[in-house]
């Protein structure tokens, strides 16, 4: 099927190429809309990419991933609000605190199979939702981290500008879009395809699933967090909605809709459902009703995500020339 | 938090007996939602998410039909009635076609008619919160059993909720359609092998399903306020109870109903903000202790 691996030049190429497109964006397309829908998106990329490597590459259906995205935002808004630090050290604390929280929740849930897994991991989003809920002199209760986050100036970029805002957030997708591919295309990433395929051989040879599993679910844990602070410094604040079920049921149709069998899929997914939630909200007042028909037309027309469409088209196109070849 | 409230209550009998009852309630329906949903899975092995919304449209079908024909029998026996025929087409025309394919498809297809469903309630029955009101026929006043207030009309959803339940039981362990339900879930392509038609069980115990869950609605409409939103928190109940009880087991949901009940009444009184956080802590402990639930199979 991989005729031949991608490598690290190649997909150093590409997000060079990615990120000078996007830099570029705002200068050939000046629109705040247009600014503001990258943002968004690039958070979203972010957190659907994230939780594909578990539900893609490694077969671990999470219900719960929203709890990263949600925690991201909350534990950077905190450290800036309640800590006063920099933006930089904000970003490791928020880092290094959700790894954390990946470790103990990934340790308790890896140990249960299938359903199971993914209603334990529901249970714990749940949990960090009615937290921060009923914990109102921290958090700000049902009405969000209250007073905006401070964004002071660090190394020259000033959060508070639009444009900085989108370079930084530019950035932060296309380098963690970057490291995840080479993970997912390091010997690890195809260890964990080998345990979604078939765990009981993985362990035959002599590989520590459960290990590989919970460095995964890390992994994910991190870049999903990642993605929640590039949202809560696009809308200076968080609210409980990020870690509602509905952000992890957003993901969950962001990859199937984008593709989980293709590396991008999921970050296409998270641009079409974030411009169909645009379209949607500003055309109708029943937003539900018509997402809802859309999503009903995906699961039982299309059946596949859009970049799967793509690359089955290209591999065809290739077999059909290998054919006439020979 | 507020131990001390919580101790003051459960050492006076009328508190005791006021939040026992309440839990009853609170247990019996969810058990009801969550049978359904136990026994879909334990057939199908479809987690159908779409069963909250199934127990609220039972809900504002019986708000309905009440207030057309202030017969409140009938407002529930239409919400069953009602929501067991939209299982049957949900199922043959929707569910059925995603059988095969991966759980996240299903949890698509079950994601799209919650935001549907939600809506088109907002649209027929506005945005806004409902009461129905208590159906004349319990307009009395309450009993008094060891000093707690106890409304008739709770007494009576305690009775028909536990006869609804030994009907099940019946119905699962005695009859024909129980037997082959049983079958099915454990071989379902002997089942089919046998002559039997596996759709049309698969239908059947949707139907069964949706059914119970529309009761479900109906009998709380008249104690539940009735909003869009309602299907989707009884939804991660039944979750919690059929996890908490093993996933397939209607024993096990029984179980896990009366303790989320319990949780919810006595939680309310000691961590009035915290008792949805009890729950998923409740169900975090189950699962770690014995991961596949209380009375699940192993495996």
């Amino acid at each position: 099927m991989y005729a031949t691996r991608p490598t690290l030049a190649r997909d150093l190429a590409i997000a060079a190429a990615a990120l000078v497109i996007l830099l570029l964006l705002p200068y050939v397309w000046p629109s705040r809309m247009v600014n503001d829908l990258v943002i968004r998106v690039s958070a979203f990329a972010l957190f659907a990419t994230s939780l594909n490597l578990l539900v893609g590459y490694t077969g671990m259906v999470s219900f719960g991933h929203g709890m990263f995205f949600g925690f991201g935002a909350y534990a950077f808004g905190l450290s800036m609000q309640k800590l006063g630090t920099s933006i930089p050290t904000a970003f490791v604390i928020t880092i290094v605190t959700s790894a954390c929280l990946g470790l103990v929740v990934g340790a308790i849930s890896i140990r249960l199979k299938d359903i199971y897994f993914s209603f334990i991991t529901l249970a714990f989003q749940m949990l960090l939702y009615s937290l921060i809920i009923a914990w109102v002199p921290l958090t700000g209760g049902d009405q969000g981290l209250m007073g905006g986050i401070p964004r002071p100036p660090f190394w020259g970029v000033d959060l508070s500008q639009e444009s900085h805002r989108y370079v930084c957030a530019v950035t932060l997708l296309v380098i963690g879009l970057l490291i995840l591919r080479q993970i997912v295309e390091s010997p690890f990433g195809y260890t964990l395809r080998m345990i979604r395929d078939n765990t009981e051989r993985a362990s035959f040879l002599g590989i520590n699933v459960f290990r590989a599993k919970l460095t995964a679910f890390v992994i994910a844990g991190i870049f999903g967090s990642i993605g929640g602070m590039v949202m809560a410094l696009f809308v200076s604040g968080a609210y409980p909605e990020f870690v509602n079920w509905t952000m992890s049921g957003e993901g969950i149709f962001m990859i199937m809709l984008g593709g989980l069998s293709t590396f991008i899929g999921p970050a296409a997914g998270a641009l079409i459902l974030s411009l169909l939630n645009d379209v949607i909200t500003r055309g109708t007042e029943h937003h539900g009703l018509v997402l809802g028909g859309v999503i009903l037309l995906f699961a039982l027309g299309l059946r596949k995500g859009v970049t799967d469409f793509i690359a089955d088209w290209f591999r065809q196109r290739r077999e059909a020339a290998s054919r006439s070849g020979s | 938090m507020n131990l001390a409230a919580l101790m003051d209550c459960l050492t006076s009998t009328s508190c005791l007996v006021t939040q026992t009852t309440s839990a009853l309630i609170i247990g019996m329906l969810l058990f009801l939602v969550a049978a359904g949903l136990t026994l879909i899975f334990g057939v199908l092995k479809v987690v159908n998410f779409t069963h909250g919304s199934f127990y609220m449209m039972g809900a504002y079908l019986a708000l309905t039909v009440n207030n057309l024909t202030d017969s409140y029998f009938l407002a529930v026996v239409a919400a069953a009635a009602g929501v067991g025929l939209f299982a049957l087409v949900f199922e043959r025309f929707f569910m059925s076609k995603v059988y095969g394919s991966n759980v996240l498809m299903q949890l698509l297809v079950c994601y799209a008619f919650i935001l549907i469903l939600d809506d088109a309630v907002k649209i027929i029955w506005g945005p806004e919160f409902k009461s129905m009101g208590m159906a004349t026929a319990f307009q009395k006043p309450p009993l008094f059993i060891a000093g707690g207030i106890v409304p008739v009309f709770y007494l009576f959803l305690i009775v028909v909720t536990l006869i609804i339940s030994v009907a099940l039981w019946l119905i699962i362990t005695r009859t024909k359609f129980g037997t082959i339900v049983r079958a099915a879930a454990v071989n379902p392509s002997m089942v089919s092998a046998l002559g039997i038609n596996t759709g049309l069980v698969y239908s059947g115990v949707f139907v069964l399903g949706g059914a119970l869950a529309g009761l479900a609605g109906g009998l709380a409409a008249p104690v539940r306020s009735l909003t869009a939103g309602m299907g989707f928190s009884i939804l991660i109940e039944s979750f919690i109870v059929t996890v908490i009880g093993g996933m397939g087991s209607i024993a096990g949901a029984l179980i896990g109903s009366v303790l989320i009940g319990l949780v919810r009444a006595f939680g309310t009184i000691g961590f009035p903000l915290f008792v949805e956080g009890l729950m998923f802590l409740l169900m975090a402990v189950i699962l770690i202790l014995k991961p596949s639930g209380l009375l699940g199979k192993e495996g």
